[in-house]
């Protein structure tokens, strides 16, 4: 069943400049599995080498992180428009901030 | 290359000498052509790390007890999404976002670049005593290796 994920705007270079891609998938991980065959150079910006969801990088099913769902293996009705969202984050160089 | 105006490089600074000794952070919002980016407006957020709790349901901590707002900021999604949603609706775009290094100096840390996408400016304000210093922009390289650094424009950036 066709769901529609939208591609946030600094990765649309690597899929093709589209603003969202349809793919066939019955959940979640299914879904995002077929983005990144199709589209491998978005693979290294949301997956770690090993393999797992790079762990600032959240995925919302309409308005609900799938965290709080069954993550990956949340499933998917047709017309479902998943987004990517990132978690914004950084930092200095660590140092011991203990007293 | 990327446009900041003098009041918009001000408003950073200023907000990171409010946070000081905390991190700080915002969302850069206006225009782009390819890599091209114009700033129309500075969106100063609140750093999720001074809410411990939702923070560690966000993004966890990797080395708890040596990270806290002090060295560590994370902007909440959901602020993400409302943030982009009515920039979408003014015809603006996320270009980037800024955050501050206190006591230490406006250059990426590795830590930056794990959190990072491609295209985005990164914009580091220095904060040295209380007192901001250096403010300089990088974009994550495609392979995800390094930041480059990114040309500021606008007098006195």
């Amino acid at each position: 069943m066709p769901v529609r994920v939208v591609i946030p705007t600094p990765l649309r270079q690597y899929a093709g400049k589209k603003e969202f891609v349809e793919v066939e998938a019955k959940t979640v991980g299914e879904a995002l599995a077929s983005l990144t065959k199709q589209y491998g150079d978005l693979r290294r910006h949301l997956y770690t080498e090993d393999g797992k969801l790079r762990s600032f990088v959240n995925i919302y099913l309409g308005e609900e992180d799938i965290r709080y769902l069954q993550k990956e293996q949340t499933p998917l009705r047709d017309q479902d428009v998943l987004s990517i969202v990132p978690s914004i984050a950084g930092g200095i160089k660590l140092r011991c901030i203990c007293s | 290359m990327l446009k900041l105006n003098p009041s918009q490089s001000d408003q950073i600074r200023q907000h990171s000498a409010r946070e000081y000794p905390n991190e700080c952070c915002g969302i850069l919002l206006g225009r782009a052509d390819g890599e091209d980016k114009e700033v129309w407006e500075v969106v100063p957020l609140k750093n999720l790390r001074l809410d411990a709790v939702e923070a560690a349901k966000t993004l966890p901590l990797e080395s708890p007890g040596l990270e806290s707002e002090r060295n560590r900021f994370l902007i909440d999604p959901r602020d993400q999404i409302r943030v982009e949603k009515e920039a979408r609706a003014r015809g603006l775009v996320v270009l980037g976002y800024y955050h501050s290094h206190p006591d230490h100096p406006a250059r990426p840390s590795n830590y930056d670049r794990e959190h990072a996408w491609p295209w985005y400016s990164y914009l580091i304000v220095s904060v040295q005593g209380g007192e901001p210093r250096d403010l300089t922009s990088w974009v994550l390289t495609d392979d995800r290796e390094r930041f480059e650094p990114e040309q500021l424009s606008g007098p006195n950036p």
